[in-house]
This record gives structure tokens, C-alpha cells and sequence, in this order.
């Protein structure tokens, strides 16, 4: 039996048979992904990028209905324009940067994520999920259409897999009975309760938390709500203890209710009631349509390690947070980007194997920092202890009168790129005086640069940034390429990338990695430390 | 004169907030108010100075 186990927002890729299904002997694929969410589609897509052939495997035949992730961080867009679909999502999105938070009827404090000038994308864009998924869909039909090897298979569902020193076999049901396929590496996107992860008989331990939030997205059309988040701890009118509202495209809002642990699912997701706690908050003449809505709880995990020989998990499969900060989908899409090359490397002999143990150290780093986050922004949201909730309401009663207080309220840390510092990859920091925000691990700061911006020039491979100091027109590290981008800070149109690349120092040579972390600095370039600091965010030292 | 300091003075106010709520872990609700009492009077003899004590006693209001 081949069942849906959701409705389909959009049906983009209908089964077909594949000609693996006839084969004679087993066919082997490089890379096989399991799961067609957004980062199962990612990953997908970076790979197919790199001349990588992929296959994704999906159990169904599309986009899953349902607005879930709604809040796209500015990193994610600077790696969707990496991939070409950074745009499309932009314009679609509704761009916001005011918060603002209630404690009862009183505003609390109100604050402006405005990003400093000189940036391609805004902080942050509300757009539902199944958009974001059909945009990158779109854009590895796109790539398809240019030669890259991407293949996706919809109602392809893994029903077994073993693992082996080399390579992976899977068993695949379709609707026309199963086949088995085998792959070099597997990349495991298939959710939170990762079916794969599962079969594999890995676990997914953490923290559990008790309460339950009801979402519910309304179309309404009112000038009472402007483009804002805002976040309401005890609202005066009763419909949660904590409550959420923001806007997304096609005038539909989020709003986000805390209802506690113990609830009856079915009865609080009937219409009327649900219609309550919409009415006492909007005020009973506003018109509105409910056209989604869900309950949720959440758990803070991870898994203990992300690569398990020849399987690799990416996003909800390999660690889960609260929804407060945006970091579940963001997280993922770094996962995908920081994985991708270093597959891409792998796959075509470029790099030793070893090169992926480092996902592990940069993903886990990442999802401790995420996890810690969220927990953080949860204990403050729904208080777990009386102690606790008296701090948590002493902090927003001083806020509206001390700035002091302010820092301390938390409705969401948001997600933010994590900076590698302690990576294995990092090569040399030597830039005296250099810019805190561009260190050796971090992620490259935008800025403009010509007509355009520094880091839509960066590309997809390896590159060096060189700053009022000679720099080859091309380098080339054994089997590596790197492209090489100089600039001479000449006049003030390069503040900003002065400002974030320069800082104090006179001249700089970055070394940017393929998802454009920095990889190392220096004053001057220095073919041999830039050739040994490649070989080195290779795995080759 | 010394002045109540009402503007962030903290490295990293998610930091100190996460240990006051888990140095309340496992207490009752009589324990953690004995708790916060000794804090309070720990941090106010750090400060010293009564001018400032003073402020923050209204600040707190």
C-alpha cells in the first residue's frame, strides 16, 4: 500500500517509473538524499550545482501543505543566492525588521533588527515554507535544464537500508512494488522522526518541553497590524499565556498561541474554538478566514553525531529546537551549505572522506549553540518553575523602564550564522588589527561592491579576497581552483567593505571556503601559506 | 557622585540569566526566596556605596 500521510501543498514531481526499477543488476548512484523537505531539496540542488549526481527519494509527490517555517534568515537568503533562488524568495517575502513585545496591555520595549547599510538581503523575510521548498524546486529544474545530474523521484519511500564500509543499500517501495538501489553516500533529510535514522537504529535524545501551541494562519485584510512581529507574554486577552502574530505574503498571518500541556487536541482544533481565541485577541468585528492550523509541542535534540559511516544527516533528522528564533529550517539550510562542497570534494576524489568528520564538528558546534538558544528563549516563554516566572515578569516589568532589562527579554534569539571558531578546517588568523566579524570562521559579511554586492562575487568555489594588496588573477591549488577577487579600497563607496574586511589594518588577503566561511587571513599574499591553508579546509594536511 | 548604572552592563545577559534560574533549580518555593534574600544582600554589600544602594531600592519599585 502506497498511502499519502499529508495533502499536498503543490504537486511538482509525480511518479515515474525509473529505469533502476528494470534494471538486471543493482544500480549504484553516488549520492542518494532521502527526503524532499527543503533541505532534502537542498542538498539536492547544491550537489546537482557541482556536477554531483544526485538522486533525491521522496515519499510523496510534492510540497506538503501547511505554512510551518515561516521566518527565512538573511543567511539562508546569501546561500540561496549562492544557488540562484535567492530572489525569487525575496520578492515573493515580506521583509520586516520592527518587533515589538506586550506584557498584558502595555508594550514592553520594541526593537529594530535594521541591519547596518550595504547588505544584498534584509535581515529576515516571512514567507510560507511550501514557497520556499517550490522556489528551490524550481530552481533545480533551472539546473536541470542547464546539464546538472539531479534526479527526483516522487513516491519513492526507503523502507530498509544497510550500511556498509563503501557503500549504502536501499530498499525502495513504489507504487509499482519495490526495487533496491545502492549509493556511495546517503544524505538523510527525512524530518524530525527520520524514518532513515530509525532504520538505522540511531538515537535522538533530549529535552522534552510541556506545552502545546496552536497555530493558526488567517487571511484577513486590516491596517490595524503593521509588518511587525509581535510577541505578547500574558496577553489581556486571554487566548494563550504567551502569543505570537506575524505576517506573511498574500495577507495571511501567523498567529501563534501558548495553550498548555494538557489539552485535547481535537477539541481545541475545532473551528470554534479556535475562532475564540482569534476573536478575544483581534476584537469580534474582524473578518478573517482560518486557512491552516496545527498544534504543536517540541523537544530540544540532537543526534550524537551527524555522519554514521556512509549516511549523513542534515536539518530536523539530525537535531530539533523550538520554534523560538527561527532556527529549525535556517540551521538546516546551513547545514546543507557547510555538507554540500565538502561532498562535492569527496565524491569527485578531490578531498579524503575524512573531510566530512568535519560536518560533524561544525554542525554539532552549530547545533549546540542553536539548542542552547532556544532552550534559553523557552524557559523565558513558558516558565517552568514559580521562581522562574517571577524573574521572567520582573524582567519585563523593569524593561519598560530600564534599558538594562531589556537585553534580558527573550522571545527568541534569532538565528544568527554560527561563527566556526574552533573548527579543524581554520587555517592562519594573521591580519593585526583585523575585523572581529570576519575572523577565520566565520561567515563572509556582505557589502556592496561595484554594481553589485562582495558576496554574490564570490562564487561556489574556493576564493581569495585581496584588499589594496596584489593577488594572482587565478590560483590554482593541485586539483583545487580559486578564484581570486582584488579590490583597492580607493574611495568611500568601500566603507562598509572596509569597515568589516579592513578594520585598522592597511591591506588584507582572505581565503574564502565554498560555502564562504573565512578560512584564513592574512596582511599580504603569501602563495605558500594560501596554497598550505587550502589543502588544509580540505582535510589534505 | 556614583550613579545607579540602568543601561546594559553586561557581557552576556542570556549567560547570567540561565545560571540564576538554575541555581533555583530543586528548591522550594520558601528556599528560593531565602535564596534571592542572601543574593540580594551579597550583590549589595559588592556595591557599598548607599547613594547607589538607594537608587536601585527605588529603580526596583
Amino acid at each position: 500500500m502506497f498511502e499519502d500521510r499529508y495533502s499536498l501543498a503543490f504537486k511538482l514531481y509525480p511518479y515515474k517509473r525509473s529505469a533502476d526499477q528494470d534494471a538486471d543488476t543493482v544500480v549504484r548512484h553516488p549520492v542518494v538524499v532521502v527526503g524532499g523537505g527543503p533541505i532534502g531539496l537542498a542538498t539536492a540542488l547544491d550537489l546537482g550545482r557541482q556536477g554531483v549526481p544526485v538522486v533525491l527519494l521522496d515519499d510523496h509527490e510534492g510540497v506538503g501543505m501547511g505554512s510551518r517555517a515561516i521566518c527565512f534568515a538573511k543567511r539562508t537568503l546569501d546561500i540561496a543566492d549562492r544557488w540562484g533562488c535567492g530572489t525569487a524568495m525575496l520578492d515573493k517575502g515580506v521583509v520586516w525588521n520592527v518587533g515589538r513585545v506586550f506584557q498584558d496591555d502595555r508594550q514592553v520595549f520594541e526593537f529594530n533588527l535594521q541591519p547596518e547599510e550595504g547588505h544584498a538581503n534584509p535581515a529576515f523575510i516571512n514567507l510560507q515554507q511550501p514557497f520556499f521548498e517550490k522556489f528551490i524546486f524550481e530552481q533545480i529544474c533551472e539546473e536541470q535544464r542547464k546539464g546538472a545530474p539531479i534526479e527526483i523521484r516522487g513516491k519513492n519511500r526507503v523502507d530498509h537500508v544497510a550500511s556498509f564500509d563503501d557503500h549504502v543499500v536501499l530498499e525502495v517501495a513504489t507504487p509499482e512494488g519495490p526495487y533496491t538501489l545502492e549509493a556511495e553516500w546517503v544524505v538523510g533529510c527525512d524530518g524530525a522522526s527520520s524514518p532513515l535514522r530509525g532504520m538505522l537504529g540511531l538515537g535522538f535524545e533530549g529535552r522534552v518541553f510541556e506545552d502545546s501551541f496552536l497555530i493558526a494562519d488567517i487571511k484577513m485584510t486590516s491596517d490595524d497590524f503593521p509588518t511587525e512581529r509581535w510577541f505578547w507574554f500574558e496577553p489581556y486577552f486571554k487566548s494563550g499565556a504567551s502569543t505570537l502574530l506575524h505576517k506573511q505574503p498574500d495577507d495571511i498571518w501567523r498567529v501563534d498561541f501558548q495553550i498548555g500541556w494538557d489539552v485535547d487536541r481535537a477539541e481545541e482544533l475545532k473551528e470554534e474554538n479556535i475562532r475564540r481565541r482569534l476573536d478575544a485577541m483581534l476584537g469580534g468585528d474582524v473578518e478573517y478566514e482560518i486557512v491552516w492550523s496545527s498544534i504543536y509541542t517540541f523537544q530540544c535534540r540532537r543526534m550524537e553525531k551527524f555522519r554514521h559511516g556512509r549516511v549523513l544527516f542534515a536539518g530536523d533528522s539530525a537535531h530539533q529546537v523550538s520554534p523560538f528564533g527561527a532556527r529549525g529550517a535556517n540551521s538546516g539550510i546551513q547545514d546543507v551549505d557547510n555538507l554540500g562542497w565538502k561532498l562535492g570534494l569527496v565524491v569527485r576524489g578531490i578531498a579524503p572522506e575524512q573531510l566530512l568528520d568535519t560536518y560533524d564538528d561544525e554542525r554539532i558546534f552549530a547545533a549546540d549553540e542553536n539548542i542552547l538558544n532556544s532552550t534559553r528563549a523557552t524557559e523565558f516563554i513558558t516558565p517552568k518553575s514559580k521562581v522562574s516566572h517571577t524573574f521572567r515578569n520582573a524582567v519585563l516589568k523593569l524593561a519598560e523602564q530600564h534599558a538594562f532589562a531589556r537585553p534580558m527579554v527573550n522571545s527568541g534569539r534569532l538565528s544568527v550564522p554560527c561563527v566556526y571558531d574552533a573548527s579543524p578546517l581554520n587555517g592562519p588568523d594573521d591580519l593585526p588589527d583585523g575585523p572581529e566579524q570576519t575572523r577565520v570562521g566565520s561567515s563572509c559579511k556582505d557589502a556592496p561592491l561595484g554594481d553589485g554586492f562582495l558576496l554574490q562575487q564570490l562564487g561556489d568555489d574556493f576564493a581569495v579576497l585581496a584588499l589594496n594588496t596584489e593577488v594572482p588573477t587565478s590560483i590554482q591549488v593541485g586539483d583545487i581552483p580559486v578564484r581570486t577577487v582584488a579590490v583597492a579600497t580607493s574611495d568611500e563607496s568601500f566603507g562598509a567593505l572596509s569597515e568589516r574586511y579592513l578594520g585598522a589594518a592597511k591591506s588584507a588577503v582572505y581565503l574564502i571556503r565554498p560555502d564562504q566561511h573565512v578560512a584564513g587571513r592574512w596582511s599580504t599574499f603569501d602563495e605558500t601559506a594560501v596554497h598550505a591553508a587550502t589543502l588544509k579546509a580540505c582535510g589534505r594536511d | 557622585m556614583a550613579k545607579l548604572i540602568t543601561h546594559p552592563n553586561m557581557a552576556s545577559p542570556d549567560d547570567f540569566y540561565a545560571d540564576l534560574i538554575a541555581a533555583h533549580e530543586g528548591k522550594s518555593d520558601a528556599e528560593s526566596e531565602a535564596f534571592n534574600a542572601r543574593l540580594i544582600l551579597v550583590l549589595a554589600n559588592h556595591i557599598g556605596d548607599q547613594a547607589v544602594l538607594k537608587e536601585a531600592l527605588v529603580a526596583s519599585q
